[in-house]
């Protein structure tokens, strides 16, 4: 098959698409940075860091925006069909899914930014291990979907669908022992609950960089596999079978 | 304040990892739905051929004209009451194939056909089959109104008085107004029958061809770029009105506009070379074509 974004014989439409991709990559790579800034702000319980995320997500939106208009531009004066059309309707469903991830970010950051105030006692390294665990799980998550889209091979979106949800039993986890440390020392409760709230951000980090790995395969396959596997994922069991064949089609 | 604040267990992937970084996870093939993609160079046609309902069958339809054989082996139902779309690059065979389904290459010297083509299971190939009520079975709409230098009337009265299907005056007027009606030109044209038909607009003239097809009631209409020569308004009015024939009757376009094939048929069939390459519904063949070459000519990938 021909790469998604060359071969016309209309040039100037290879170079549409390009830049069409390459602006999704951009704001990737972008929402990416909120959410590994927004960790380290809270590793770090930068308060100062934590806004220069806050004021950074308008920028990601203004992105959305202006990537949309170029979807609709591109939908009216090419009428794309086949693979143009997946292509465009993907990246304007990732994006959507992209403008998220960077809320989740200045979500935490936000939080980041009350625990920064200086008025209460940091959460301390325990009660913070388990959202770092999991805040790298969901970077890694979304630097594979990144990836993914970056190339558009349907194989890596493939492992990351298919994967089991780490995120979600990691979530878990972290609840229970969150709750552990609240019912040892009652004045953990404030932290606790926030950092409830940052672990479930990056769940939620973690379903988008699912979703954006459902549209990379559906722009490359032209099969709509969303919600296929929820009733599984939902279930905690495992999806993926490690001694499984690697699938080697790159689409 | 929390400047020297120590590294928790943030390792460094987490400012330094790359994009992309292999993981442990194996995908798996199973349940996933994959899309079936056939390479440039196969030729055998791909996607259902057959309609649960067909009115015409082709089976290995071959045609040459002298020593080129510009169809080969074509293989294709057309259904009832369906809009089928032939699209194709000039020279892939598809407006050849066309005029096979009524027999006008009877009529081109050296041309000669091969394979089976019939209509409601018998055989319009066959010796003893007349080609004029085959005509009018299988009607023909052409690229260039070709309206006859006679009144809008005997344009539409024509073919219904040679085919006999008609006893009265008061009755050939009927099906005159009739025809004339589901050709959407009866309001234009009520008062000025009289009038030659090459008086009226290209797109007018179009749709008085139409009303000429249907006035002898034919099982399916052959439109060959039947708006090709027409601006979008008179284009719209024929899209318009093949969405109503289709009610009645089975309709095959050959058109070179992918999107009016998009618009207006329920089923598309794309020719290469003398090949049919791939038929389905048009939705799959314009979200999600399965063949390479498909996919090349609808998005304008042209070698």
């Amino acid at each position: 098959m021909a790469h998604p974004t060359e071969g016309h014989t209309v040039k100037r439409f290879d170079g549409e698409l390009n830049h069409l991709h390459l602006r999704a990559l951009e704001m990737g790579m972008l929402t990416c940075n909120q959410v590994r800034d927004a960790l380290n702000a809270l590793q770090q319980l930068d308060g100062g860091k934590a806004m220069a995320i806050l004021d950074q997500d308008r920028t990601v939106d203004h992105m959305e925006v202006s990537i949309d208009e170029e979807v609709v531009g591109l939908i009216a004066r090419r009428a794309p069909v086949a693979q143009d059309l997946r292509t465009i309707i993907a990246i304007s469903k990732i994006v959507t899914d992209l403008e998220r991830v960077a809320d989740e970010a200045a979500r935490i950051a936000g939080i980041t930014h009350t625990l920064a105030d200086g008025s209460r006692s940091s959460p301390g390294n325990q009660l913070l291990r388990d959202v770092l665990v999991m805040g790298r799980m969901a970077l890694d998550m979304m630097q594979r979907a990144l990836h993914a889209l970056d190339t558009m091979n349907s194989a890596q979106a493939t492992a990351l669908i298919r994967e089991r949800d780490e995120m979600g039993l990691e979530f878990q986890s972290a609840f229970r022992r969150l709750t552990t440390f609240v019912m040892e020392d009652h004045s953990n409760f404030g932290h606790a609950v926030n950092l409830v709230l940052v672990c479930k951000a990056l769940e939620r980090v973690g379903d988008h960089a699912r979703n954006v790995a459902e549209y990379v395969y559906f722009l490359v396959e032209g099969r709509d596999v969303r919600h296929l596997h929820n009733g599984e994922r939902e279930r905690g069991v495992p999806t993926v079978r490690h001694d499984a064949e690697e699938d080697g089609d790159a689409g | 304040m929390n400047a020297n604040r120590e590294v928790l267990c943030m390792e460094p992937e987490l400012t330094e990892t790359p994009i992309g970084v292999a993981t442990p996870v194996t995908p798996t093939t199973d349940t996933m739905p994959r899309r079936a993609s056939v390479g440039r160079d196969v030729r055998n046609t791909v996607g259902t051929i057959t309609v649960p309902n067909p009115r015409m069958e082709a089976r290995d339809v071959n045609v040459f004209y002298g020593e080129k054989h510009a169809l080969k082996g074509v293989s294709i139902d057309i259904g009832a009451k369906e809009v089928v779309a032939f699209i194709g690059p000039s020279g892939c065979g598809k407006s050849t194939f066309l005029r096979c389904l009524n027999r006008m290459n009877d009529t081109v010297s050296g041309c000669r056909v091969a394979g089976q083509i019939s209509l409601d299971g018998s055989d319009i190939y066959d010796r003893k089959v007349d080609v004029v009520p085959l005509r009018a079975q299988v009607g023909m709409v052409f690229q260039k109104p070709n309206p006859f230098p006679k009144s809008i009337y005997e344009n539409v009265a024509f073919g219904p008085r040679i085919h006999g299907l008609v006893n009265h005056r008061n009755e050939l007027d009927e099906l005159v107004e009739a025809s004339l009606r589901r050709a959407g030109l009866w309001e234009e044209v009520k008062d000025r029958l009289d009038q030659p038909g090459t008086g009226l607009s290209g797109g007018q003239q179009q749709r008085l061809c139409i009303a000429r097809t249907i006035a002898v009631s034919p099982d399916v209409i052959l439109m060959d770029e039947p708006c090709s020569a027409l601006d979008p308004i008179a284009t719209a009015k024929i899209e318009e009105l093949i969405d109503e024939l289709s009610q009645n009757f089975s309709i095959v376009i050959v058109t070179h506009s992918m999107q009016q094939a998009a618009r207006v048929s329920q089923r598309t069939a794309y020719f290469h070379l003398g090949h049919l390459i791939e038929v389905g519904s048009t939705r799959d063949i314009f979200t999600s074509p399965q063949h390479e070459l498909t996919e090349d000519y609808i998005t304008g990938r042209f070698g």
